[in-house]
């Protein structure tokens, strides 16, 4: 038995089977060899296994996201069969004698930049292709399977740290929980642990080389505390705590179908926060009224290419129609340095908090923004869609966003396309923001305050620096005097204003945003019915 | 040896999957077959290399053939281009 303890991000008991998740780009030691010729069959051992992954991986595909997302498999399975490449590998190990893993990590750094400096931006993003199916290589000749998460059992992941596109392409049938080394509360991990409704802990001192695949655990995101191979009476207490767990659930599901609504009155709009197509199904599940923030940008992550006009097309038709009228509201790309897929090839920054991120990545290539903008227009003729443009610091970017909007229905009415003009708002997550929201106010049609972003530019502190956990006061006063600031702006010209951070789902909070004159909350599925339930309790004429 | 000059059609060029159906297709025969843009030549077996010449619509290639089965292939790539690019 092996206890250890972290920070809880979000509060469940689970028992079940450990995964150990490892991450993509791994650490590749040169190593001296003697026997060159064993290397080579090692070598042609992991091109041979890697062939009959792609296979899998391209039927697989095939099945749940059709024939033209799963091409990419069958790219990367000619790619393997690249003679200079395949030859660029051998020659290494032979003339250098030095171990396969090295020669390919070599060999693919040299394939990839050759890509990365053409002058074509299709081309340039195959890059990407050359990495991973170098990174496949080197998993095989180490002896790891495809980051272990191809088994059918459910099971709680375990990992040092998980990136955005490591979450986004996990099939989230299969996870239990999530157990990180290092991470913060506002990491998306921790985000998406809440969307999923599954324990999560964090900051948790493991040593992954103890732990392997198969091992069970009990992760207690109440006490916080993560239990390795535990004892009978362990396994009976957590047994007894999910079975309370689901009682309590169940309590809730009464507030179904019913509305938010104070004791002496006052309503309020509650929706729901998701990042794909799939989560329209915990939103539904929780009775949320909407959808108040669907995160785009997940559309983009974990690939190897820009995602389509008609892919995304389909993505935001799609959750339209599954809402059934109820509002969509869509966020634009919302990717910087610190959330990015490869062909963006945004390269390091020192401060991905205040760098090219967003709007301005929009602003700066048009191209794909008009492809996402024409997405949404088109998307938008078939439902309740709002569009909300995130990290807005000026009026002159809101201008500019218009005039690429206009353009866009310039060409869609030249193209005779069907399409409607949503109705148009800003995030207000920047202290710039507030501090103009009268301005803005008169420009959009509402306001989405997206708390967890301001309250680090305005405390001053990285969300994503654990040591700073305990200095991120969500609940100081200058970010309440600003939410106070634009919601007043908000109504003074007739405009809606809501938050759709994580501070919505505070419900230690939700009687002062009920009081401030908030009109929509969102949060995430999760929650929508634990703060239906403290409005409902809520009493404004005490 | 026998050659022939196409020009690309495709919207996206010689991309990723067409060039890998190529160098399949160019497999099939023993003749030396390369592709040459712009005076820049590779053989027709290199995948990589073949998608580095970056080809766009619009832009000419011209396909050559060298051995034994080089009019079958000649044929066969004619047939080829035309169809997929």
């Amino acid at each position: 038995m092996l206890k250890l303890s972290g920070k809880s991000v979000y509060k469940g008991v689970v028992l079940g089977p450990v995964t150990v998740f490892r991450p993509q780009d791994q650490l590749v030691k040169r190593t001296k060899i003697e026997d060159p010729q064993s290397e080579i069959l090692r070598l042609q051992e992991a091109v041979v296994h890697a062939q009959e992954q792609l296979k899998k991986l391209y039927d697989k595909a095939v099945k749940e996201v059709g024939e033209a997302s799963a091409a990419i498999f069958e790219v990367h399975q000619m790619m393997l069969e690249d003679e200079d490449y395949l030859d660029a590998i051998h020659n290494m190990i032979q003339t250098e004698l030095v171990n396969a893993e090295y020669a390919a990590a070599v060999t693919g750094d040299n394939f990839s930049q050759m890509f990365a400096d053409m002058d074509d931006d299709y081309m340039k993003a195959r890059a990407a292709d050359v990495k991973d199916i170098s990174n496949r290589l080197i998993r095989n000749l180490q002896g790891n399977a495809d980051n272990g998460l191809d088994s059918d059992e459910p099971s709680i992941i375990v990992a040092d740290d998980l990136s955005p596109s490591e979450t986004v392409q996990m099939d989230k049938e299969k996870i239990l929980g999530f157990v990180t080394i290092h991470g913060s509360t506002n990491s998306h991990t921790a985000i998406l642990a809440r969307m999923m409704n599954i324990p999560a802990l964090i900051g948790v001192p493991m040593n992954l080389d103890e732990l392997h695949n198969g091992m069970l655990a009990v992760v207690d995101g109440f006490s916080g505390e993560v239990v390795f191979e535990p004892d009978d009476q362990l396994r009976q207490a957590a047994h007894e705590k999910m079975k309370q767990e689901q009682e309590k659930l169940h309590l809730l599901q009464n507030l179904k179908d019913k509305e938010n609504v104070t004791l002496d009155g006052r309503s309020i709009k509650i929706y729901a926060n998701i990042g794909s197509v799939g989560d329209v199904g915990y939103v539904l599940e929780n009775d949320a009224g909407g959808i108040g923030l669907f995160r785009s940008e997940f559309l983009y992550l974990g690939r190897n290419d820009f995602p389509s006009e008609e892919e995304q097309f389909q993505a935001y038709k799609q959750v339209a129609q599954m809402m059934g009228g109820k509002k969509v509201i869509i966020r634009t790309l919302d990717i910087g340095a610190d959330k990015q897929a490869d062909y963006f090839n945004l390269g390091r920054e020192e401060n991905p908090a205040l760098g090219y991120r967003a709007i301005r990545i929009c602003l700066k290539q048009p191209e794909i923004f008009k492809t996402q903008l024409r997405a949404l227009l088109r998307a938008a003729a078939f439902g309740n869609i709002s569009v909300m443009y995130p990290m807005i610091t000026s009026t002159e970017e809101v201008t500019a966003i218009y005039d690429i909007v206009k353009e866009v229905q310039k060409e869609l009415d030249e193209n005779e396309t069907p399409y409607k003009l949503p109705e148009q708002g800003v995030m207000i997550e920047t202290p710039a923001a507030v501090m103009i929201s009268d301005e803005l106010a008169e420009m959009v049609d509402f306001f989405s305050i997206g708390t967890n972003d301001l309250t680090q530019y305005t405390l001053a502190i990285d969300r994503q620096n654990e040591k700073l956990d305990d200095f991120y006061k969500p609940h100081h006063k200058a970010i309440l005097r600003m939410i106070q600031m634009v919601t007043d702006n908000a109504h003074k010209h007739g405009k809606w204003a809501g938050i759709c951070g994580e501070l919505g789902a505070d419900t230690d909070l939700t009687e002062e945003f009920l009081r401030m004159g908030l009109d929509e909350l969102s949060v995430a599925p999760s929650m929508v019915l634990k703060v239906r339930k403290a409005v409902r309790e809520t009493d404004l004429s005490k | 040896m026998k050659e022939f000059n196409y020009e690309i059609k495709d919207e996206q060029g010689i991309h990723a999957r067409p060039a890998g159906l190529l160098v399949k297709e160019a497999k099939k025969f023993t003749s030396a077959l390369t592709i040459t843009k712009n005076g820049q030549t590779k053989k027709l077996t290199q995948l990589m290399m073949v998608m580095s010449l970056g080809v766009k619509k619009g832009e000419v290639v011209t396909i050559q053939a060298d051995g034994e089965d080089e009019e079958a292939a000649i044929e066969a790539l004619k047939a080829f281009f035309e169809q997929n690019l």
